[in-house]
């Protein structure tokens, strides 16, 4: 990770994250789709990003969200889990003859397929894991599930829409 | 030893994982504990201050809203003193200590609140500066809305009554037999009245107002109206579902009710063992 890419990852982080405290905090679509659009920073980092510093990062992300939402360690533990599955979930879907060096797995560099195999599930166990903490102890596994399944959908759809308006094109051959 | 080393090196990764995890959970419990005191909240200066920015800047456009509840209060206020106010006499009479003003009320606004979670928080905009203390009581016009969890000097952070942390010392205004409210965790409009006995009449439509009995808020504020009553999977309690009276969804301006007595009540109870609810 050069310098440049260093400060466009700390905009675009301060940028989602200012977005999602200051706009989504109290929107559920129907009540049941949340909008966590902070985690497209954490699911666009380069894919030869090394874990541990990963697992770190997200979970500092994770906890600036959750001091500004009162919801200590929500988003920490679900960002935390999202960033130990992404390495393991790149590999079991690797296209054939691997990635480049600095391939990002964004929209651009490899295709809406490709993205949307790889965003759904991730966001999904993000939802699943913040809505077992959230919801833990008043029943309902059903609403857990469903929230998670509507959130991961909205949130991915949210993901393709803020990339293809805002990220930016390869040009040709890089 | 050496291989242990490298062993762990190896899943350096993995431990991370597991060390967070812990932390993020230990967090989660220890903030959610509606008594403990939080390790950082949005009541420290940037946060409040980032919080304060966005809501002057929100709330700007429901200004209308607010002054028209705001008049509407006051109207009542104007009302009730005026049946209060005393007639001239000649006589006077000392009052009793009795009589001596037990509840202290504040105003201050809501500049960050959440309604989607299970344990939903709401920051206000005055702190241990304009005297907020811990353990305060929240309302507005409409009703009950949570009470001060932790106090900063510019801010404070309260657990919503949307929490299902927060229980709720209530009663039905028609005849005065109480319960509990708790709130479920599913919507902002409803919550549940807990342990109130079979034999009580309740009726939908029945008012919900606040005991008395806690200390926390003074008797009678509206906590909502009851919208079903059925026969819970308990036999001896009835199922009693609330709408809340509050709109937390449009709640900006809101009071706080502060009791004088508390300390006294608080060690005399202390003394008797007894184990209090808000």
């Amino acid at each position: 990770m050069n310098f440049r890419n260093l400060i466009y990852f700390v905009f675009l982080v301060t940028i989602l994250a200012l977005v999602q405290i200051l706009f989504l905090k109290n929107l559920a679509l129907f009540g049941v789709a949340y909008c966590f659009i902070y985690i497209i920073a954490i699911l666009s980092f380069p894919v030869n990003i090394r874990h541990f510093p990963l697992i770190l990062i997200s979970f500092g992300i994770g906890l600036i969200i959750d001091v500004f939402y009162d919801t200590l360690g929500l988003n920490a533990s679900a960002a935390t889990l999202l960033a130990f599955l992404r390495p393991y979930w790149i590999k079991s879907i690797s296209p054939n003859g691997g990635y480049d060096e600095s391939t990002k797995p964004t929209l651009h560099d490899m295709g809406i397929g490709w993205f949307i195999s790889y965003s759904l599930p991730l966001a999904f166990a993000f939802s699943l894991a913040f809505f077992i903490a959230d919801q833990w102890g008043t029943g309902g596994l059903f609403g857990v599930f469903n929230k998670s399944l509507f959130s991961s959908i909205f949130t991915v759809l949210m993901a393709i829409i803020v990339q293809l308006l805002f990220f930016k094109r390869k040009r040709g051959i890089q | 030893m050496l291989r242990i080393l490298l062993f762990l090196y190896s899943l350096r990764s993995f431990l991370l994982f597991v060390l967070l995890e812990v932390l993020a959970i230990g967090l989660i419990v220890a903030n959610n504990s509606p008594q403990g005191a939080a390790f950082f909240n949005s009541s420290n200066a940037f946060t409040g201050s980032v919080l304060k920015t966005r809501s002057d800047v929100a709330d700007f456009f429901s200004l209308a809203e607010a002054n028209s509840a705001l008049l509407t209060k006051n109207a009542e206020l104007l009302s009730e003193l005026k049946l209060l106010k005393e007639i001239p006499d000649s006589t006077f009479i000392a009052l009793d200590s009795a009589l001596e003003e037990k509840f202290e009320f504040k105003g201050a606004r809501i500049i960050s609140n959440s309604l989607r979670f299970g344990q939903n928080h709401l920051t206000l905009n005055k702190g241990s500066k304009d005297g907020i203390k811990p353990g305060m009581g929240i309302f507005n016009e409409q009703g009950v809305i949570g009470r001060v969890k932790s106090v900063s000097a510019n801010y404070s952070v309260g657990i919503s009554l949307l929490n299902t942390g927060l229980t709720l010392s209530s009663k039905l205004k028609t005849n005065n037999s109480f319960g509990t409210t708790n709130w479920d965790g599913k919507d902002s409009e409803h919550a549940r009245l807990l342990y109130v006995p079979s034999h009580v009449v309740a009726n939908v439509g029945d008012t919900i107002v606040t005991t008395g009995f806690s200390n926390v808020f003074p008797e009678g504020i509206p906590i909502g109206i009851i919208s079903s009553v059925e026969k819970g999977e308990d036999p001896n309690f009835l199922d009693i579902m609330i709408d809340l009276s509050t709109d937390f969804s449009s709640a900006h301006y809101v009071y706080l009710v502060e009791n004088n007595q508390i300390e006294e009540l608080d060690s005399l109870h202390q003394q008797a063992e007894i184990k209090d609810e808000l």
